[in-house]
């Protein structure tokens, strides 16, 4: 009997022949990665181990991305602890205001998460490195502690639960559609401790810019990780990028999974989570009409390339609705800088659109456009938790950069073909 | 691990960690200071009304969303003795158990425990008994978590090991 892609990157990593669902084993880490949340207390919790060395000081990546560029004292404090620790021990990935992105967008960019490694971060949305068939999962700081200090980490064995997207994607279905469906179907907590694989044939065709997007919202589902199998499209993408050699992994055919769950999405409507769930997810019809004050396009989710086009496209030539404020956010500075050439800032900005600097800023509701009580954004993040961009009484809908855009013209939720051609 | 004896504070499904502990506090890592703020956005008189020894009980899926530790340090800066859930979501439960934040899983004892009922709890064997004198039994936890939990949390037991390994 075959297994799993998470079955078999596990055992690799913990050097076992095979692995089965509900096994404890110790893996071997091949990334580590902490934010400017998570990493201070991490730190705090590492100097109480009493090691004078990190395990390895290419294998950890801290990065200050949520209240940067620094918000206020506190946080530079904060980010204070992570430079002064990464300068200390001599960690070879920290990056700083101006050379740094958004976590789950610059790693996978500068090639420190590859094909059948074992990654873990500080950070929920670590599983986004699925999409390039990694073992990525998100804990907390004390795990990122006890990583940095020895390199391993337990973990139980997930089951894995496939996904397969069939027929033939629409061109305004993006990633972001295909995993708001998803968690809609499973809701919350229906990938629970599981492993989500996603597969078939609408994910083959997929870019890479697509299907981090959805693994990143794997954990919107519960999901432990998000895993697509590497294949030409994945090993275009890692061309001359990878910093490592890499040995991709993929599920055997006769691996025996907990469930599977096959979709059609040919007839598939643009999708939107409305509050104050990720699960609450409608088709965009159901919701349009719906009033919203601000959108953001952004995030770990949807900051990248592919997402800045498609909604450069819709906005071109347009202005945002006098009623909305529209904030784009590309996720890292390589990504602004190739937008910046390709023209979608000068879109953006005559659009009377606002382009900041990198940041997960508005998403976790730190800062560069907190809602006050009673306001709605129209979001490209991935939660929709009460008060997660601001005021309690605030709200979140969740959609694709396509619909967001195009919404921001209209100042209601709109499905993007009333406003132009989605490419 | 001794018995626990607390009031309940009951809440539903899906809490997620923006609940327990938003976004906007994160920016300290001292669990007292978090603590200040607890659950405030689901219930803003909750961080007045808690009392330390207390305990939670909750529906599905407790401590969805974000990885942040923050959210079981202000459980543990606010004094709550267990949250009893009928299950927990993934990074929330490694985290409780890496902290040392006592966490049970029952269905039947979720359910059925009311709000402002005293409790009492065997941590080590894991039995719940509610006001009338009724127990539930929870959900064991594999023999290796429950050596993290002996020794007090991951960074004790992974301090021992680098110790042994030197």
């Amino acid at each position: 009997m075959g297994h799993t892609m998470a079955e078999k990157i596990l055992a690799k990593a913990s050097g076992k022949k095979y692995l089965s669902p509900g096994d404890l084993v110790n893996a071997r880490i091949d990334m580590a990665l902490g934010n400017d949340i998570t990493a201070p207390v991490a730190i705090q919790e590492f100097n109480k181990i009493g090691v004078d060395a990190v395990f390895d000081r290419e294998r950890i990546a801290l990065i200050p991305d949520h209240f940067t560029p620094n918000k206020d004292i506190q946080t530079a404090q904060q980010v204070k602890i992570m430079r002064e620790f990464a300068r200390h021990f001599n960690i070879e990935h920290y990056y700083e205001v101006g050379r740094m992105g958004i976590e789950h967008a610059l790693l996978p960019e500068l090639g420190l998460v590859l094909p059948g490694e074992v990654v873990i971060g500080a950070d929920s949305h670590t599983c986004t490195y699925g999409a390039l068939g990694a073992f990525a999962t998100g804990v907390g700081s004390t795990d990122l502690a006890a990583v940095m200090a020895t390199g391993e980490l337990w973990f139980k064995v997930p089951p894995t639960i496939r996904i397969v997207f069939e027929g033939v994607k629409p061109p305004e279905i993006t990633g972001k559609d295909l995993v708001l469906y998803t968690i809609g179907q499973l809701g919350v907590d229906g990938a629970r401790y599981c492993a989500l694989e996603f597969t078939g044939p609408v994910i083959r065709h997929l870019d890479m810019d697509g299907r981090f997007t959805v693994s990143n919202m794997a954990i919107e589902a519960g999901g432990k990780v998000g895993l697509i199998a590497p294949d030409q499209v994945t090993m275009e993408y890692l061309q001359g990028r990878n910093k490592r050699p890499f040995n991709p992994v993929e599920s055997d055919e006769d691996a025996p999974v907990q469930q599977e769950y096959r979709w059609d999405v040919s007839n598939l409507e643009p999708q939107v989570a409305a509050p104050f769930s990720p699960a609450n997810v409608k088709p965009v019809s159901q919701l349009a009409g719906t009033p919203i004050d601000q959108v953001v396009i952004g995030s770990c989710t949807n900051g990248r390339m592919e997402d800045l086009r498609q909604a450069a496209a819709l906005l071109q030539g347009k202005r945002v609705h006098p009623r909305v404020r529209l904030i784009v956010i590309p996720a890292t500075q390589a990504i602004y800088l190739q937008a910046m050439r390709e023209g979608l800032l000068e879109i953006f900005v005559e659009a009377q659109g606002a382009v900041s600097t990198p940041t997960c800023g508005p998403c976790l509701g730190g800062h560069m456009g907190i809602l006050a009580e009673g306001e709605v954004s129209l979001a490209t993040t991935n939660r929709n938790f009460v008060g997660r961009m601001g005021h309690p009484k605030s709200g979140v809908y969740l959609s694709s950069p396509a619909v967001a855009a195009a919404s921001a013209v209209a100042g209601e939720i709109v499905h993007p073909g009333k406003v132009g051609e989605v490419k | 691990m001794s018995i626990i004896r607390g009031k309940v504070w009951t809440f539903g499904d899906d809490i997620d960690t923006d609940a327990i502990i938003p976004a906007r506090y994160l920016t300290t890592t001292d669990m007292a200071e978090l603590a200040v703020h607890l659950m405030e956005d689901a219930d803003p008189s909750f961080p007045q009304k808690v009392s330390p020894g207390d305990l939670i009980v909750a529906g599905k899926n407790f401590g969805c969303g974000s990885s942040r530790e923050h959210a079981p340090l202000a459980l543990k800066g606010a004094g709550i003795s267990c949250v009893i859930a009928e299950n927990f979501a993934r990074i929330f439960y490694r985290n409780a158990i890496n902290i040392g934040l006592p966490i049970l899983e029952s269905a039947e004892a979720a359910a059925a425990l009311q709000e402002g009922e005293v409790v009492e709890v065997d941590l080590q064997n894991g039995v719940i008994q509610d006001s009338s004198g009724r127990k539930y039994t929870a959900v064991p936890f594999p023999p290796f978590m429950q050596e993290i939990m002996a020794r007090g949390g991951l960074i004790n037991y992974v301090r021992e090991k680098v110790k042994q390994g030197e």
